[in-house]
């Protein structure tokens, strides 16, 4: 069945940094079409176990397949044609600080397609929309941009060539409540149309709430929880009850609980 | 080799009033498909029918180019009917495209226009370097009323980093400016048997010119680069502006400090490099004129009056003012991101170095008129 198909699988994945270990043998599979999102404290090792999957760093040992490749064994020719399949929108977005919105979010049919300059632009313009931009921000240089319209910006490249994974670090973080509802939503929509799964890193409880299919719980550089939110918040586990019982924690639970109540009753 | 394989998206036109489409519809497969269909014209006002049984994959970009396409078709009279598409790729069909052509923003500006802009931006910076030269005026002033708030600790620390830390590189070069002076004369010299004349010639020129001058340049490439890059990451990263709101004058903190430690330690290393030149002079004159260091020093002391030693080194405070000054000010006046740093780096050393030969020349003509 293809809501089963799983797109990135890791295997036995251990990390370390000198002494310090990052990861001790980690598996986690990420099926097609689903939000899965990795939590953890500051220093769990999730942005490393991230950029492990997007080739920007390599584990110690263990195994990590995305898109049914190998990350251990590809060639250069590989590598580039898997990167072309991912998109990744960064933490502080990552946008080129010489080019404006419009030619950051060309940039990538710019050098892998044969398009000519009006319809890239055009493209990117739509792309701009899409993600939730005005059509001036288009001309705007990232360091005129709000943290909001940065988000989004960096979002509109990674979506240019319709990747099959979009990697999200943080995607709400420094973000208004307005503004970070409005990603729930956008994610959820792309999700949908475009049938794109979705790897986020995030410490936004309402997002997760909302949004994510399921849920690992990175500490001491194991997973020490997976599954749906409500799955996790039953667990017992002293890492993931520290995640749930704080007032935060309370708070977004019971909003969307309310939330579903809501609904039962109309 | 392609990264990937796809199969090349393709339009066919069977009959007059059908497309058939097929391949993959993708960024990837798309190619030069686009400027194909600006030359594909239906004739008369009928309907189309648009087939797509044959796509094999279809994305945003394919989406953008097809609907492109469909709506020249609809604005030239025709009724487009589409067939065979498989439900999954009629959906992304129905995703509302706005074909927004927003105009390129780069408006072409004149000559004459962009001539006036320059000469607008300069005077302004010119008044702004202004503004803060009487800054920091203040803010020495302010430290010298009040010694006990002069902070010691980045004084020293500029000396050594701005002082001590160039002396190999400044000793290596004045000691072969010296020896390139003492050899291009040498065959002048030898000419008229003035071959003592050496003396006069490497000691002056090093001691009232090339000394100070070359050490002001070097200072204000290694130095002054070093304060507009530190300043200006330091802005960037909004650290100038935590200074402010904790309540400490970033001035006081960041450039007095540069300004005081240059300035007791460029005279200083304009002496090592007087010294250094001398004897880079003094080898060259024994090796190509045989004259010995005895007799070369002997006539060093007669031709070099202390006013000619005094003038070079008077020279160097200036320029140490004129290196941090520049070098803090394109600091204070990055904003934006990373890319803003290093063009300001850039200009600092590029207007150190300028401003200290125009200083210079000033010198001369001030020189030549006091007789000096």
């Amino acid at each position: 069945m293809a809501d089963a198909e799983t797109v990135i699988e890791i295997s036995h994945v251990s990390t370390r940094f000198g002494e310090h270990v990052v990861h001790e043998d980690v598996d986690l599979q990420v099926r097609r079409g689903e939000i899965f999102a990795i939590v953890g404290g500051s220093g769990s090792g999730k942005s490393t176990l991230l950029r492990e999957m997007i080739l920007l760093q390599r584990p110690d040992s263990g195994s990590i397949r995305v898109l049914g490749v190998d990350l251990q064994s590809l060639d250069e020719v590989q590598a580039q044609g898997l990167r072309l399949r991912l998109g990744v929108m960064f933490q502080h977005g990552g946008l080129f600080g010489s080019l404006d919105v419009r030619e950051n979010v060309g940039l990538p049919l710019r050098e892998h397609t044969a398009l000519d300059e009006a319809s890239i632009d055009g493209i990117a313009a739509w792309k701009i929309s899409l993600a939730g931009l005005a059509p001036e921000a288009g001309t705007q240089y990232p360091s005129e941009l709000s943290g909001g319209m940065l988000k989004r910006a960096s979002l509109a490249r990674a979506l240019t060539l319709d990747p099959e994974l979009l990697f999200l670090d943080e995607p709400t973080a420094g973000l208004d409540p307005a503004s970070a509802g409005g990603v729930d939503e956008l994610l959820l929509n792309l999700r949908d149309t475009f049938g794109l799964t979705v790897v986020m890193i995030t410490h936004d409880l309402d997002l997760l709430w909302q949004v994510a299919d399921r849920v690992a719980v990175l500490g001491e550089g194991k997973v020490q929880g997976l599954g749906s939110m409500d799955e996790l918040s039953r667990m017992a586990h002293p890492t993931i009850r520290q995640f749930f019982d704080g007032p935060r924690g309370r708070a977004a639970a019971d909003k969307t609980s309310g939330q579903a109540t809501e609904q039962v009753k109309e | 080799m392609k990264p990937l394989s796809v199969t090349p998206a393709a339009i066919a036109q069977p009959t007059s009033s059908e497309l058939v489409l097929s391949g993959c519809w993708t960024a990837l497969g798309i190619g030069v498909l686009d400027r194909q269909l600006e030359a594909l014209t239906v004739p008369s006002k009928a309907e189309v029918v648009v087939d797509g049984a044959g796509v094999e994959g279809l994305d945003t970009v394919g989406v953008w180019i097809l609907q492109k396409l469909l709506q020249r078709l609809r604005g030239e009279g025709h009724v487009v009917q589409l067939r065979g598409w498989s439900p999954q790729f009629s959906k992304l069909l129905e995703l509302v495209v706005q074909h927004s052509d927003a105009p390129r923003s780069q408006s072409r500006s004149f000559t004459l226009e962009k001539i006036g802009r320059a000469v607008v931006a300069a005077g302004e910076q010119a008044f702004a370097l202004l503004g803060f030269i009487g800054e920091i005026a203040v803010a020495l002033a302010g430290s010298i009323a009040h010694p006990a708030r002069m902070r010691w600790r980045p004084i020293l620390h500029n000396i050594r980093s701005a002082g001590f830390d160039a002396l190999p590189i400044i000793g290596l070069l004045s000691f072969l400016l010296g020896i390139v002076i003492a050899y291009q004369s040498a065959d002048q010299l030898r000419k008229y048997g003035a071959n003592i004349f050496v003396a006069d010639l490497v000691g002056l020129s090093m001691l009232r010119e090339f000394a100070p001058l070359m050490t002001a340049i070097i200072v204000a490439g290694r130095s002054g680069s070093a304060y507009a890059a530190q300043i200006g990451t330091m802005a960037v990263t909004e650290e100038i502006d935590a200074m402010r709101t904790i309540g400490i004058a970033p001035i006081e903190l960041l450039v007095l400090p540069k300004i005081l430690a240059l300035i007791i330690v460029l005279p200083l290393l304009t002496f090592f490099a007087d010294v250094l030149g001398v004897f880079g002079g003094m080898i060259m004159a024994r090796a190509q004129l045989g004259v010995g260091f005895e007799d070369f020093l002997d006539r060093f002391v007669k031709a070099v009056s202390a006013t000619a030693y005094m003038i070079g080194i008077g020279k160097a405070p200036v320029f140490a003012g004129i290196i941090v000054v520049v070098g803090c000010f394109q600091g204070f006046r990055t904003s934006g991101g990373a890319e803003s740093v290093g063009r300001q780096t850039t200009r600092s050393v590029v207007q150190a170095i300028f401003l200290v030969i125009v200083a210079d020349a000033l010198f001369s003509v001030l020189f030549s008129l006091l007789d000096l």
